[in-house]
């Protein structure tokens, strides 16, 4: 479903700034694969999500999704096949548009926008009953703006709206991160109901080990911009938070070993 | 002020209020500070004054300059967009482009109307007295803008458009090329103020290359006027309250010109001293609301 082959980023090159931030990655997942993805701040986590979803071009290597080759493909090309729910709650919604406006917005994802009406009268009805299924009361605030509503409530009308067309791969990017810990949980299994339900291709970024663990059928562990740890199967379902951070703590050693060594 | 003095205000409301709904566009909904628009007004009127002057029919010049403005329009959101350079400057550049530009259409600093039928003979020739003529033809057509702009912002195109000024991120996920739209949307803008700018000249029978000065200032003025006065709850709303505020900010103007204290009284010169202090009040009315309020 997605092959990254041999994907390398820099940032800032040529100066003295400059970042490795993703290392001759080399990926394959599969159709209806639920990946985790985890690492320490700067492993290259929301950059890897981000070159998949076409935020910035890579310097070298090759991305396929769903058998299209969308390495030079700009973002809004590559929105056809691609959902995402982002970090902040704020970044998934139009603040001064209405629910119903914004869910016409991404019912509208990837297709072709003309002069129609942008809400229509049949669209409000298939709205009202997907908004009633989170059953947060939001089946009755259709004209509210989305500026109203709380930092859940907007995150859970996100995840409704990336999957309104069933995308080809969907990209959660620390989506519950914001959120405190009862509503994070509550946006968690919306996401485990939807991606389950839809058998929808997903790489979920999240800090939370317990969490990597327990959600999707593979995890990776990033470090430095490289596929430090790769685990599915049965594998994955044995795996413990220690486990991890004997793997996090190895991958540290030897960073540590190598600094000892130039400053010996 | 005399009746005759209102009425004159009314219409210069109604005709800069075509420019005011095309700023409102950019400015508010864009999220795009345009300066475009002190060049564009005269080029507008540049191109429909030359196009009557050579025969063309004045309803057509309308249109032609509506294009120019376009034109003007993409070529700042152009810069902008591909080059990446300061949406500010970009419009700049633009407007002092088109100083040389509007010059060059009219070879030289102005052009006439002076015996040559505009659109306003033709409302004359239906019976309408002459001294009315500006407020139908204004009238109508500030009504016709202002239906056309809240019915393309209602289409899918427009909440494109909407959604690109208030999160350009998320439509750029949800499949919409935001370049596009912005260079759509400050075209659409540009276009308008041109059309504004072709009804003034018809309307005071010349174009002049000077005429666009302060026509920014004067668009944010009735911008800001028309949401303190008038409010912008809903899209439909603001862009009636953009076109109203534009009439009261000529009201306000035509009264402060009015005005005679002692043996004080106001130069045209100074509008641009009474538009500041204008754009100030509304500024910091809703703050002094809120403070007087709190006591």
């Amino acid at each position: 479903m997605i092959t990254l082959e041999n994907i390398t980023k820099h940032f800032h090159k040529g100066s003295v700034n400059e970042v490795l931030a993703l290392d001759s990655i080399n990926l394959n997942i599969a159709e209806g694969d639920f990946v985790t993805v985890i690492g320490s701040n700067g492993a290259g986590k929301s950059t890897l999500l981000n070159c998949i979803a076409g935020g910035f071009f890579p310097d070298t290597g090759t991305l396929t999704i769903a058998k299209n080759n969308v390495t030079g493909w700009p973002e809004h090309k590559r929105a056809s096949l691609i959902a995402r729910v982002f970090q902040d709650p704020l970044l998934g919604t139009c603040p001064d548009a209405t629910l119903e406006q914004n869910m016409a917005l991404a019912s509208l994802r990837g297709k072709r926008r003309g002069f129609a009406r942008g809400v229509k009268a049949k669209d409000r009805i298939r709205f009202r009953a997907e908004l009633k299924k989170l059953s947060l009361g939001l089946d009755e605030r259709l004209l509210d703006k989305v500026g109203l509503l709380s930092g859940g409530q907007r995150q859970a009308l996100t995840m409704l709206m990336a999957t309104m067309i069933k995308p080809e791969v969907l990209l959660l990017d620390e989506h519950i991160a914001a959120l405190d810990p009862k509503t994070a949980s509550q946006i968690l299994h919306l996401t485990q109901e939807i991606v389950v339900s839809q058998k929808l291709t997903t790489l979920m970024i999240t800090h939370n080990m317990k969490h990597a663990i327990s959600f999707g059928n593979r995890l990776i562990m990033l470090h430095q911009g490289r596929v430090l740890f790769d685990v599915q199967g049965d594998a994955k379902k044995n795996l413990t938070v220690k486990d991890l951070l004997e793997q996090f703590y190895k991958a540290q050693g030897e960073e540590l070993a190598m600094d000892s060594m130039l400053l010996s | 002020m005399t009746l005759y003095a209102a009425l004159g205000a009314v219409e210069q409301g109604l005709v800069y209020g075509i420019m005011v709904i095309g700023v409102y566009l950019t400015f508010r909904i864009l999220d795009f500070p345009d300066l475009t628009v002190d060049g564009s007004l005269p080029l507008g009127a540049a191109i429909s004054a030359v196009a009557i002057t050579s025969g063309i029919d004045p309803y057509l010049s309308l249109l032609l300059a509506a294009c120019g403005g376009f034109a003007a329009g993409m070529v700042t959101a152009f810069l902008n967009t591909k080059f990446k350079i300061l949406h500010l400057l970009a419009s700049i550049l633009t407007m002092i482009a088109l100083y040389s530009i509007n010059i060059r259409i009219m070879s030289g600093p102005n052009v006439a109307l002076l015996g040559v039928d505009t659109v306003f003979d033709s409302v004359i020739n239906l019976g309408v007295p002459a001294h009315y003529a500006g407020l139908v033809v204004f009238g109508g057509l500030a009504a016709c803008v202002l239906i056309f702009i809240i019915w393309f912002l209602s289409t899918e195109i427009g909440q494109a458009i909407l959604a690109t000024g208030d999160n350009p991120q998320m439509i750029r996920s949800l499949g919409v090329n935001t370049d596009v739209i912005i260079i759509m949307g400050v075209g659409l803008s540009n276009a308008l103020v041109a059309l504004s700018g072709a009804l003034v000249a018809q309307n005071q029978g010349a174009a002049d290359v000077g005429m666009g000065i302060g026509t920014i200032v004067a668009g944010l003025a009735s911008v800001i006027i028309g949401e303190t006065v008038f409010g912008c709850t809903t899209m439909a709303r603001a862009f009636i309250a953009a076109l109203l505020g534009s009439i009261v900010y000529r009201l306000a103007i035509a009264l402060a010109l009015g005005l005679e204290l002692g043996g004080f009284r106001f130069n045209p010169s100074d509008l641009n001293l009474i538009t500041a202090l204008l754009v100030i009040t509304a500024l910091i009315t809703p703050n002094l609301k809120k403070r007087f309020i709190k006591r």
